[in-house]
């Protein structure tokens, strides 16, 4: 039972948060941020297994492209060095650029996959980059059901 | 068994909290209180200035000696050798000791001040969610949550702690600075002479300070050695030289007290650097062979080069603690700081409540 709502204001205003989910972050690879893409089953009727791993998967992405150390890292981090660091003050470093990239990113996710399906993602940024955060709205004119049921459903596991 | 102060978080109590705060917007509407900053409500032992741009540890340590240390003696090397020098020999002694000088202090400066990679506590229902995943066996008697989660990194276990403080697990080679009640990211160490902890974020700037303070100390003992001999020719007598040099006679002696350990210490960083190890790790010996297992350093990646433009040239990650940014009108600090909801005189006893609960936790499993 998806819950339709059109826009990020609608779902704001005539929501009710009723669970939040966490993407936890994935240290296989070691310390580079990167996140699990396991399907949490608490979303299992509300997305689609695939768009939520590719959103998951693009996230990890950007934050490998932000994380590489290779030809622009090295050049980026010689000019520091021999300026001091003072270019820090200056210019946007190359992980800043990414960050935005990765905000618009889930700005537009949020608009046009998750909203509509009555969920929100939150920029692990905000969080500290230690999850994803993804918030579960439900309707309020449903609300005395479907909290119900997830409320069940979470006891039940 | 013992009562142990650590409060559970109750999900269900949270929820209408969160709903109030999440569903408005922070879009600086006018109220009639100012829109606060969230340093101003920063739960750790910092200390902020300038509106949050800069930001030190509370106990500052010994950071003004340094600054004095190095100010007098470079003060004096360009007072009293540098003439001499330039007589005698060069005009680019001053100008390299310029350089190294100006060197040193911004780098100092950047250490200090800069956020070394602070991981923001756990808002509360990201702390009660893994509460709740630790926690399934759905028992009615409250425990604490287990303190360790076994990872594999590269193929080698590696050991999260719980954060009792932070209420999460910690990331890999992450570490909990109790001088300054925060979780760092790359924890190296609480460095007293710059007054800050040394993390991922401003490792460079530590590494280059000593590096540039090694130089400049043994650059200022080579010239006013330098200086005294000269003297000593001309003054006839090194005894002479001394009575008429007393201004570098006091740069003498700080220099070659410092330039040991300044140098050791330069030495040893190197080390670190080319093997992608913390002073923590090394310390606790976390990937060392003697311990017997098949461990290694699972950061590494086998070849010094790598690892030094890895840990100094790679990509300066942002401050996850966003100090100067707004907190949303209806203020009520989310973070679950330590001391919540106990009595303030308790509010400092958090290592004596970490301590309880690790006693605790050792009984259970006893």
């Amino acid at each position: 039972m998806a819950t339709e709502f059109h826009n990020l204001q609608e779902l704001r205003h005539s929501a009710s948060l009723a669970n939040k989910v966490f993407i936890q972050r994935d240290y296989t690879d070691g310390t580079i941020c990167k996140f699990q893409t396991k399907f949490p089953s608490e979303l299992d009727s509300r997305i689609e297994r695939t768009l939520f791993e590719d959103t998951v998967k693009t996230l990890n992405n950007y934050y490998a492209e932000a994380e590489k150390i290779g030809g622009q890292s090295y050049l980026e981090g010689c000019l520091a060095c021999l300026t001091v660091y003072l270019i820090f003050l200056c210019i946007e470093t190359r992980y800043e650029k990414v960050l935005k990239k990765i905000s618009r990113y889930i700005q537009e996710q949020n608009e046009k996959i998750y909203a509509p399906r009555g969920l929100l993602i939150t920029d692990p940024l905000e969080r500290g980059m230690r999850v994803i955060e993804i918030s579960v709205y439900e309707d309020r004119g449903s609300s005395g059901s479907s909290s119900g049921s997830s409320t069940t459903s979470s006891s039940g596991r | 068994m013992k009562n142990c102060e650590y409060q559970q978080i109750d999900p269900r109590a949270l929820r209408t909290s969160t709903t109030r705060t999440s569903s408005t917007l922070p879009c600086g509407r006018k109220n009639s209180q100012r829109l606060r900053k969230k340093w101003e409500i920063f739960p750790g032992k910092n200390r902020f200035y300038c509106d949050g741009r800069i930001m030190l540890a509370r106990q500052c340590g010994v950071l003004p000696l340094t600054i004095v240390l190095i100010v007098i003696t470079s003060g004096l090397f360009f007072t009293f050798d540098c003439p001499f020098l330039v007589r005698h020999l060069t005009i680019f002694i001053p100008v390299i000791g310029g350089v190294l000088f100006v060197f040193v202090i911004f780098t100092l400066l950047q250490t200090s001040f800069t956020d070394p990679g602070i991981l923001p506590r756990a808002l509360p229902d990201e702390a009660a969610d893994i509460e709740r995943h630790i926690d399934n066996s759905g028992s009615s008697t409250y425990r604490p949550p287990p303190r360790t989660k076994e990872i594999l990194i590269n193929d080698q276990v590696v050991k999260l702690k719980y954060c009792f403080t932070c209420k999460m697990f910690r990331p890999p080679r992450t570490s909990h600075c109790s001088l300054c009640d925060n979780c760092v990211e790359r924890f190296d160490h609480h460095c007293p002479w710059v007054g800050n902890c040394v993390g991922k974020r401003n490792y460079r700037f530590f590494y280059a300070f000593i590096v540039s303070l090694a130089f400049l100390t043994s650059f200022i003992f080579g010239c006013v050695i330098t200086h005294l001999i000269l003297e000593s020719q001309k003054a006839g007598g090194i005894i002479q030289a001394i009575q008429n040099m007393p201004a570098s006679i006091v740069e003498l002696v700080i220099c070659f007290f410092s330039i040991w350990s300044i140098l050791g210490l330069s030495g040893f960083h190197t080390y670190l650097v080319a093997s992608n190890l913390t002073t923590n790790e090394d310390i606790k010996g976390s990937w060392s062979s003697k311990r017997g297992e098949d461990s290694g350093n699972p950061y590494t990646y086998n070849n010094i080069f790598t690892n030094c433009c890895a840990v100094l040239c790679g990509p300066m990650p942002p401050s996850l603690i966003d100090r100067r940014g707004f907190l949303p009108p209806d203020d009520a600090p989310q973070t679950v700081t330590s001391d919540a909801e106990l009595p303030p005189f308790m509010a400092k006893n958090d290592t004596n409540m970490e301590e309880n609960c690790q006693d605790f936790a050792l009984s259970c499993t006893a």
